[in-house]
């Protein structure tokens, strides 16, 4: 009962972030409210018993990307400009409304929240379930899935940060671009 | 800048961050948590002192040629106990060969293995963060 209680406010604490993102125009708040809806999904993961996903969720979302998009923010201006619209907004509202109606009927088919019959509950799952801790003596399972039964996956998405970083060092890591052209014309003076 | 309460709350917070980082980091196989939420909350200690002090003290703290060699260790850890275990004489990552017997290895394995990918991740958040701010200065 407790259960759905915080769910239901959670959710609507949630949508209302949604909504508010949706129609304002100040970065700045917008940014906040991000957070904002970071750390509400994070709530929603620890009612799930998913700790682990809403500790990431709480540090990543609702505070390093924060943090990115204000320093993002603070190059450039902080207010979105209202143009008006140069096309009806019908089409695209009727798109979403579709593939949002699709979309719900999907989701008739997935198994209800916590089914123990569910196909992907009743595949390899019971086997970590009984044997991670006699095969590598971790309690927490999901350390045991993802650092010993999954190493590879693990090590991949090690890469994929790792890629990232040099992605954002040759993107921004350089000299700002004015020194550059100082640094340029020097060359060719010398040349 | 001479916020005073954000300077003393944060003097006070940053340690207890760190600390809190490092416990989720070498107590992941028994809570919730592993290395990359402990990079991540390490990270953002540093990221705390950054925005409080100003980056050129961040940076000082930790340099970016420290930050790029470390972002890489971490891959390299990661990967060579890998090949550590290979050899041992067994497959890639098969971390029961690094122990006296398959549990102990295991736990030595997927220690090295989190610590590797906590420091990628915390060097990396910081690699963003410093290249981000880092563009705003004039």
């Amino acid at each position: 009962m407790i259960d759905i209680l915080i769910n239901v406010t959670l959710l609507a604490f949630l949508a209302t972030t949604a909504v508010a993102m949706a129609r304002m125009t100040n970065l700045f708040a917008i940014i906040m409210l991000f957070g904002i809806f970071s750390l509400l999904s994070a709530g929603l993961f620890v009612v799930m018993d998913a700790a682990d996903v809403a500790f990431t969720e709480a540090a990543v979302g609702a505070g390093i990307s924060t943090v990115l998009m204000l320093a993002t923010l603070a190059l450039t201006k902080d207010h979105q400009e209202k143009r008006p619209l140069g096309h009806r907004p019908w089409l695209p509202l009727g798109v979403v409304t579709i593939t949002g109606a699709a979309l719900v009927y999907g989701t008739m088919d997935i198994s209800s929240f916590g089914d123990p019959l569910a196909p992907p509950q009743t595949h390899v799952a019971p086997y970590y379930i009984e044997q991670s801790m006699a095969d590598t003596g971790v309690p927490n399972m999901v350390t045991a899935v993802l650092a010993s039964y999954r190493g590879f996956d693990t090590l991949g998405e090690v890469a994929v940060v790792f890629t990232a970083g040099v992605a954002v060092l040759i993107l921004l890591g350089g000299r700002r671009k004015k020194q550059r052209l100082e640094i340029e014309e020097g060359g060719n003076r010398d040349a | 800048m001479h916020n005073l309460i954000l300077r003393v709350v944060s003097k006070v917070l940053i340690p207890l961050i760190i600390l809190f980082g490092l416990y989720v980091q070498f107590h992941g196989e028994f809570g919730p948590g592993g290395g990359f939420q402990a990079g991540v909350i390490f990270s953002a200690a540093i990221i705390l002192y950054a925005l409080v002090f100003g980056l050129e003290p961040a940076e000082k703290i930790i340099p970016k040629s420290i930050l790029h060699l470390l972002a890489s260790f971490g891959l390299v850890l990661y990967a060579g106990v890998g090949f550590v275990t290979i050899m041992l004489g067994g497959n890639y990552l098969e971390y029961g060969l690094l122990g006296s017997d398959q549990v102990s290895g295991q736990l030595i394995g997927i220690l090295l293995i989190e610590l590797g990918v906590g420091i990628t991740v915390a060097s990396v958040m910081l690699i963003f963060f410093f290249s981000f701010a880092g563009r705003g200065r004039p």
